[in-house]
């Protein structure tokens, strides 16, 4: 278990020192970041004062370096647009997305598993196929497009909910909905095929043999099995769900990172745009490392692999 | 015949429609996509109240026919689906072959590789990367075609991986056969059905992202009338024209849904696997 924890903990080190560097490259697709950070109207005197005060006189060799040591150390850098750490500016708007994310997964929790039992239990009978089709017509949907038409109608026509904003609780339902769709399709796949293969085992025949309720069966022996695995994938999700969210936080206005993200990014706020896309990696790597751990914990055979 | 067979017959009928509308584009638009008429924004469907008989449905905000600007749209959707599906198919395929059938050190490589592609933001860095170089349908393709890569390696790894221990590639090594010869000739054809169920999530998956990087301002540059664009462009309308956004949004979702019908009805036919 010890040589599985430590050599999982070596490849996320890995994986989020390729993210530095490939974060770090990004910013600097475009050439000349002074020109870019300048505009249009910039005269070459203001590209030459730009490229001293960020320190872009420098070889990229040792910003490179620099960028690297203050990462590590929690230096995300400063933002060229409201002259403030990176790491204040995600810091605030952390609440707003880990809100929305969690909503998404709770809603996509609550919606997928008993649909995914639902289908299990009638495996193979047309209501199976058709629930299944189902996830694949939701799959199918533009998730901005679907933001907007939510709008239309629960914000607009039926005056039910916000329709943008988070000033209270209910502004997070129709974002948290659209968010759930994507995660849905997945975890009641994962659902399904699991509570298919606890229903056909032994533990769940000798249950039966007991006399135990369908119920009882159901819930407290086939479920607690293929419970794991969908949990597991849940934070793998989430994951997908938070680096995702910049397309709904936009479509709903929320000023979550994602918005943030999106933002610097139209405005050229390269510290920004480099630090949200590592933050985001290194969240990922952190919910896969969890989702790994868990599993290992869960399932001893997967300890050696 | 079952549902299943239904669906990708409606599916294949959809992807096939769309494909046609995309070829004879210019022969099928009853105007101009891109002439404006500032007197006639925003009319209403022609089946609606307050619509033209010319105009079947409606016109944008700049008067521009809907209609014609939606089939020209079809184009774009479709080349940025194939387009993406060849560049991310090449760089799948190959990373995947590497690692599932050379296997050792150069499969842990590539299982890194996989593992970081996955770890780093899609959509955010897409779109900074279309930001950064400036946007155009090239640097969407090329984007797109560099990101979404790791479900065709993923798949390609385990297939070969399973394919390179049968009796025919034995036969092949005792033939004399080189490694190369053995990829190509043995392996490939073995594995290219579950590339095709493959390349139709891609397709979709890449449809999808462009329409939301065009959404967000930064996939194709306008005036072109990504479907994608024509919604960002008509959101501010939406309230009192609803279809300028419903026109678009219902043709997206109708073309992935076809594309995802036609892969589930494919992988059914020719037993292959997506799920990575």
């Amino acid at each position: 278990m010890l040589a599985f924890l430590l050599r999982r903990l070596l490849l996320a080190v890995l994986v989020t020192l390729t993210v530095l560097t490939v974060s770090f490259a990004l910013t600097r697709l475009s050439g000349d970041l002074a020109i870019a950070i300048a505009g249009p109207q910039a005269t070459q005197l203001d590209i030459e004062i730009i490229r001293k005060a960020y320190g872009l006189d420098r070889p990229v060799i040792v910003q490179f370096f620099d960028w690297v040591w203050s990462a590590a150390r929690g230096d995300l850098g400063r933002s060229y647009l409201y002259h403030e750490p990176v790491a204040n500016l995600i810091r605030a708007r952390l609440p707003v997305t880990m809100t929305l994310g969690l909503t998404g997964l709770l809603i996509a929790l609550s919606t997928a598993i008993p649909i995914g039992i639902f289908a299990a239990m009638r495996e193979g009978t047309v209501i199976d196929r058709a629930v299944m089709m189902v996830a694949v017509i939701g799959q199918a949907m533009p998730s901005f497009w679907l933001g907007l038409v939510l709008i239309i109608t629960f914000g607009l026509q039926l005056g039910w909910l916000p329709i943008s904003g988070v000033d209270s609780w209910d502004g997070y339902v129709l974002p948290g909905i659209v968010l759930a769709f994507s995660a849905i399709p997945a975890l009641m796949r994962l659902t399904r095929s699991g509570m298919v293969d606890a229903l056909a085992s032994d533990y769940i025949r000798t249950a039966r043999a007991k006399g135990l309720s369908r119920w009882s069966i159901v819930m407290k022996h086939a479920l607690r099995n293929a419970a794991m695995p969908v949990v597991a994938v849940a934070a793998v999700q989430l994951g997908f769900m938070l680096s995702g969210s910049i397309v709904i936080e936009s479509v709903f206005a929320l000023h979550g990172v994602g918005y943030l993200g999106w933002e610097s990014i139209s405005k050229n706020d390269f510290p920004v745009v480099q630090a949200v896309v590592l933050f985001l990696a290194v969240i990922y790597i952190l919910l896969t490392l969890l989702s790994d751990l868990l599993n290992a914990f869960l399932d001893p055979r997967l300890r050696t692999t | 015949m079952s549902i299943r067979k239904i669906a990708a017959s409606i599916g294949a009928v959809i992807v096939l429609g769309v494909l046609l509308m995309a070829i004879f584009a210019p022969l099928l638009v009853p105007h101009d996509p891109f002439a404006q008429d500032l007197n006639l924004r925003l009319v209403p469907p022609s089946f609606m109240e307050g619509g033209r008989s010319d105009h079947f449905l409606g016109t944008d905000q700049l008067g521009r026919d809907y209609f014609s600007r939606l089939i020209y749209g079809s184009r774009i959707s479709m080349l940025i689906g194939l387009a993406t599906v060849i560049t991310s198919g090449l760089i799948g395929v190959t990373l995947g072959m590497l690692g599932g059938f050379i296997g050792g050190r150069v499969d842990m490589v590539v299982m890194f590789i996989i593992t970081c592609r996955l770890s780093i933001p899609l959509i955010l860095v897409a779109l900074a990367v279309v930001s950064l170089i400036g946007s155009s349908l090239t640097v969407v393709v090329m984007t797109l075609g560099l990101l979404l890569w790791e479900r065709f390696a993923v798949v390609t790894r385990t297939t070969v991986m399973q394919v390179r221990t049968l009796d025919y590639v034995a036969a092949a090594w005792a033939a004399g056969c080189s490694r190369t010869h053995i990829l190509l000739r043995e392996v490939l054809p073995n594995i290219v059905h579950h590339l095709v169920v493959v390349a139709t999530l891609e397709m979709a998956i890449a449809i999808l992202l462009e329409a939301a990087l065009s959404f967000l301002g930064l996939g194709v540059p306008p005036p072109l009338p990504s479907w994608g664009l024509m919604i960002s462009e008509a959101k501010d309308y939406m309230f009192f024209s609803p279809w300028v956004i419903m026109v678009p949004g219902v043709s997206l979702f109708v073309l992935v849904l076809g594309i995802n019908f036609l892969g589930d009805g494919l992988r059914d036919m020719l037993g292959a696997t997506r799920d990575a």
